[in-house]
């Protein structure tokens, strides 16, 4: 055999192979387009038309359990029918489709006009969230529709009417999130729009699968394509593990009901939050399908605003709960110690003004001074702190003064695993500088300060978060509501970190001898005393220039080992013992002891109403 | 001879059936692209939303182009080899680096919205270049110093190809081997490269063990078998040392170069893995497509498999599956026909050229586009491993059609000025 080039040949043939090679290969496809396309029809039935449908197959949410395993949100399977215009029969019995699925004729050509407008070929929405008892009927006559078919999908069932607000709600997804999400989310997939749903939804919405199923012409399906090979499984989202309570979740709620606050508890050693209330709430289910919008409407005009989240947006000044901080970093700084005593008089009179005491007060010592929630003798501490350098350059003890209050997260956000928190207000340096002008306020300009009042405002969150401070004596992980994700259990990285306040554990025992004196002996001692456990909490008065002024409780218990730290929060109750001290009082008893003997106590606060004057009784929306 | 007479005469000489195939070429892409992206609810043809709207404006600026190159003297091509090749291979050499990455490959340059993949012009410059090379130097392919002069010239821009990822571009350059092969070097080459073909499928088959024990075991049965031992050992060893080399080097290219999609792609491809939700997803949609178009097709927009997005890059490497599917075996039969024509214009415009740069640039132009047609079809008809590269003036994307074009027009410019008379 010779070949053009092996010596001495002639261009011509070199052309010749080089066009015999094209030649060759081209000959080659065409001997394949005929095997393919013509010899053999395997690949012609397989593509027979409208003979393939892709359904795709949701992935179920992850369920959501709390601390003791019992299910909160689960899902429930619901029917989509979906419409693809092309293989539609022609003529369309329009009257009859519309009564089938019990909508107008006109709803439905609308939804027609929709989904061909969309595309012809490819598949929409044509009636959304069908449930399962009323799906049978449909099913029993879609053979007459082709190119009608089900898709089956879930959705959220809630299986307490509480703790709205910290579980949050999913929605649609909107056109921009699926236009940024590359493919991840498609027209009607769900997504969580707040609370934990959002937070942890990259977690919680698993993995949509897909299935391909020969339908035959009278649109049934009659098998899996190629058994299923193509098919691919939806994975189900992670499930999330609470460190919620949901039984004193829903005990606090109905202490709260016709009341507006919050209560916040945490479990001090781990941070994890056991009840988070806000009061008004709503029934989460309120806000799953299609009556989603209406509802949410209705509860957005009341005047109540239960959507608002108190407990993560609400800021208060903090008012008498304040002065345990100001005994710790007085003692911290070695300005004060247990012994030291300041006058009372009724009052603490500076620049004109005074800034009064609930009592006339005999010179307190530390112990005595947070027992009676004294004012003056904390505008003195406050005062010494401020002016630690003999009154020269009050804004460098100022300045420490604030680093103290940053570390007990006030002023900053405490990084709580849900969406909307507020960082709180407590004024930098800075700040003072603009307003007064640098080197021109003192001590006595800031002083409302020292009784957590004036420019001062956190959250019922960081309340409850300080108390699990002082129940661990200066440690704390940062409060969280996850406390375990999926089969692996694993919790945040930054849930797990534990963080120091350096101030020694003997000044917070003293705050704590003081502490509990005022439920044993004190301000809070009528409601908030439980026989057996050792109660140490601090009543306050939340300053309101709008009306009554707010009554706040926060405590820990038992002070050995101690289990649960609550911040509660009554607005426009006034003083803190009277309605915020036994709200914690008896979800203390709840969660230590399971049930309490003061029955005319908790019946008191079931049936009590305290609401603005004009607002009826929370309206229930209808479902 | 003044500019204005000049410009008549290239109009009047040029090679028309050529130009003729390559303008319906561009708009048989067009109507393709049009019908894979196709959606009732756009149907506006300009919609420069729409691939098919970019297309008609990147066909629109090639054929601008293609006058432009053509009212060029082409004393200029036969001298802008170096300089052109310098500037792409510096521009490949950048993106590498500084690119936009896309599909894992870095071989995007994004200045706004406009995408620009030098790797296409790098095509276009290495063919002057080696035009230019055969022109210039006193070159004898069956020379060693020669063959390796030639090879740098195909060395560098492959290497930088693989320096961005783009392994289907850096392939293109393989087809270089047909022109030197014309340019005098021995046919030899050609049935080597067969053999290493055909080993390498037999590595990647068998597995690189089982070859170790065959090739030796073939090598002992010869020696054994021959009537000159001594002579056939000698003769064996020649064979089997490179052949057992060339094993393994594939079987380690396989295990440590490639990246895992590629190599799921060619064990899908030998069938070693039955992998259609993955790696084979492609390639048999795309069989399904085409086998379902039959001999007539389904008709202008009336594919099913491709409006359903079955068939993924339908506009780009998949376009064949569009065309075959609407058209059928005898849309597909027109469509090799017109590239077979092409193809031949090009290879006869070639040879008819009196320069040495006109001839061998006019080879490096065909077999090019004869390398992209081979890869691109044979993936899209399951027989070659999937590798994204375009078919020549009918896949979406305006830097391939550009230099496409401008590959064309400058071969068609030096063919005029032969019958002109300008060397």
């Amino acid at each position: 055999m010779r070949f053009p080039g092996s010596t001495g040949s002639s261009k011509e043939n070199r052309h010749a192979l080089v066009m015999g090679i094209v030649l060759v290969i081209l000959s080659l496809f065409l001997f394949r387009l005929l095997s393919i396309q013509i010899l053999d029809n395997e690949y012609s039935e397989l593509a027979q038309q409208n003979a393939i449908r892709r359904v795709d197959a949701y992935a179920p949410r992850g369920i959501i359990f709390d601390r003791n395993g019992h299910k909160i949100v689960v899902n429930r399977p619901i029917y989509d029918l979906m419409v693809v215009p092309s293989e539609l029969p022609k003529p369309l019995d329009t009257l009859e489709l519309a009564s089938l699925i019990r909508i107008s004729p006109l709803e439905l050509s609308k939804r027609l006009i929709k989904a061909k407008n969309y595309s012809l070929f490819r598949p929409s929405l044509l009636h959304a969230q069908i449930r399962v008892e009323d799906f049978a009927p449909i099913q029993e006559r879609l053979h007459d529709f082709s190119g009608i078919y089900a898709e089956t999908r879930t959705v959220r069932t809630y299986l307490y009417p509480y703790a709205a607000h910290l579980l949050g709600y999913v929605g649609e997804a909107s056109p921009e999130l699926i236009e940024k999400s590359n493919g991840e989310y498609r027209p009607g997939d769900y997504v969580g729009v707040s609370g934990l749903e959002k937070t942890y939804e990259n977690y919680l919405k698993g993995k949509r699968g897909v299935q391909y199923r020969y339908v035959d012409v009278r649109n049934r399906e009659v098998g899996r394509y190629k058994n299923g090979v193509f098919d691919s499984l939806p994975i189900p989202g992670e499930d999330l593990h609470l460190g919620l309570d949901i039984e004193l979740q829903v005990y606090a709620e109905k202490l709260m009901a016709n009341k507006r606050g919050s209560v916040v508890a945490i479990e001090p050693s781990t941070g994890e939050i056991l009840t988070m209330v806000s009061a008004p709430g709503y029934d989460p289910t309120l806000l799953v399908g299609n009556v989603r919008g209406h509802n949410y409407r209705k509860l957005q005009q009341d005047p109540l605003n239960p959507l608002f989240n108190r407990p993560l947006q609400a800021m208060y000044p903090p008012g008498s709960i304040v002065k345990s901080l100001q005994a710790l970093v007085g003692q911290e700084l070695n300005l004060i110690h247990p012994e030291t005593r300041f006058p009372c008089g009724g009052g603490y009179a500076i620049a004109g003004h005074t800034v009064k005491c609930t009592h006339k007060h005999v010179a307190l010592n530390l112990e005595e001074s947070i027992q009676h929630s004294c004012n003056p003798y904390y505008c003195y501490v406050f005062k010494t702190v401020v002016d630690q350098n003999h009154g020269r350059r009050p804004r460098e003890g100022y300045q420490i003064w604030y680093e103290y209050m940053k570390k007990f997260n006030l002023g900053r956000k405490c990084e709580v695993d849900l969406p909307n928190e507020r960082k709180g207000i407590i004024p930098s340096p800075n700040y003072y500088d603009k307003i007064y002008g640098k080197n021109r306020w003192k001590s006595s300009t800031i002083i409302s300060l020292a009784i957590g009042q004036g420019e001062f405002g956190i959250t019922p969150l960081q309340m409850a978060h300080t108390m699990a401070i002082f129940a661990n004596k200066g440690y704390y992980h940062r409060p969280h509501l996850v406390r375990s994700i999926g089969v692996t259990g694993q919790k945040k990285m930054k849930y797990r970190e534990k963080f120091h306040i350096p101030i020694k554990p003997d000044n917070f025992r003293v705050v704590q001898d003081a502490m509990q004196k005022v439920v044993d002996a004190g301000t809070a001692t009528a409601y908030g005393k439980i026989d057996s456990i050792i109660v140490c909490g601090k009543t306050g008065t939340a300053q309101n220039p709008q009306g009554k002024d707010h009554a706040v409780f926060v405590c820990f218990a038992p002070r050995e080992n101690p289990r649960i730290a609550i911040a509660v929060l009554v607005e426009n109750a006034g003083f803190g013992g009277v309605w915020a001290a036994p709200v914690a009082s008896l979800m203390i008893e709840k969660y230590l002891k399971n049930s309490t003997k003061r029955h005319d106590l908790e019946q008191r606060l079931l049936k009590s109403r305290i609401l603005p004057e004009g607002t009826d009784t929370i309206p229930t929306p209808t479902l | 001879m003044t500019g204005m007479r000049e410009q008549k005469s290239v109009f009047q000489f040029i090679d028309k059936p050529l130009l003729w195939t390559y303008i319906a070429l561009t708009l048989i892409g067009w109507i393709a692209i049009y019908a894979a992206v196709y959606n009732p609810q756009h149907q506006n043809l300009w919609d420069i939303q729409q691939n098919y709207g970019k297309q008609m404006i990147w066909i629109l600026s090639s054929w601008l182009i293609m006058m432009i190159l053509l009212s060029v003297h082409p004393r200029v091509y036969h001298h802008s080899g170096p300089l052109v090749y310098l500037v792409t291979m510096a521009l490949g050499l950048t993106v590498a680096f500084l690119g936009r990455e896309v599909n894992g490959a870095r071989a995007w340059f994004e200045i706004g919205s406009f995408k620009l993949q030098p790797a296409e012009f790098m095509k276009l410059s290495t063919a002057m270049m080696v035009g230019y090379f055969f022109a210039n130097q006193p070159i004898r392919m069956d020379r060693f110093s020669s063959q390796i002069m030639a090879g740098v010239w195909l060395f560098i821009p492959a290497t930088l190809l693989l320096l961005q990822k783009d392994t289907g571009s850096a392939l293109v350059y393989a087809s270089f081997i047909l022109v030197y092969y014309r340019e005098g070097l021995s046919v030899n080459y050609l049935i080597y490269g067969l053999a290493i073909g055909l080993l390498s499928v037999l590595t990647l088959w068998l597995s690189m063990k089982t070859m170790w024990m065959v090739i030796p075991v073939l090598l002992v049965l010869y020696i054994v078998l021959a009537a000159d031992s001594r002579k056939a050992f000698f003769n064996g060893i020649k064979l089997a040392v490179p052949a057992m080399a060339l094993v393994s080097g594939v079987g380690y290219a396989f295990d440590h170069i490639l990246l895992e999609h590629q190599k799921q792609r060619i064990l899908v491809l030998l069938g070693k893995v039955d992998d259609l939700r993955g790696a084979g997803y492609n390639v048999h949609q795309s069989l399904i497509a085409i086998g379902s178009g039959g001999f007539w097709g389904k008709g202008f927009l009336q594919g099913t498999q491709t409006k359903f997005d079955f068939v993924p890059a339908q506009s780009t490497d998949f376009i064949f599956c569009t065309i075959a599917e609407e058209y059928g075996f005898w849309g597909s039969t027109v469509l090799l026909a017109l590239f077979g024509f092409l193809l031949y214009r090009i290879f006869l415009i070639a040879e008819r050229q009196p320069s040495a740069f006109g001839r061998v640039y006019g080879y490096s132009v065909g077999c090019i586009i004869f390398i992209h047609i081979t890869i691109n079809i044979g993936m899209t008809l399951g027989l070659l491993p999937v590798i994204g590269i375009p078919l020549p003036m009918i896949s979406y994307g305006g830097s391939s059609l550009w230099s496409f074009t401008a590959m064309i027009a400058i071969l068609l410019r030096l063919d005029t000025g032969r019958m002109l008379g300008i060397r």
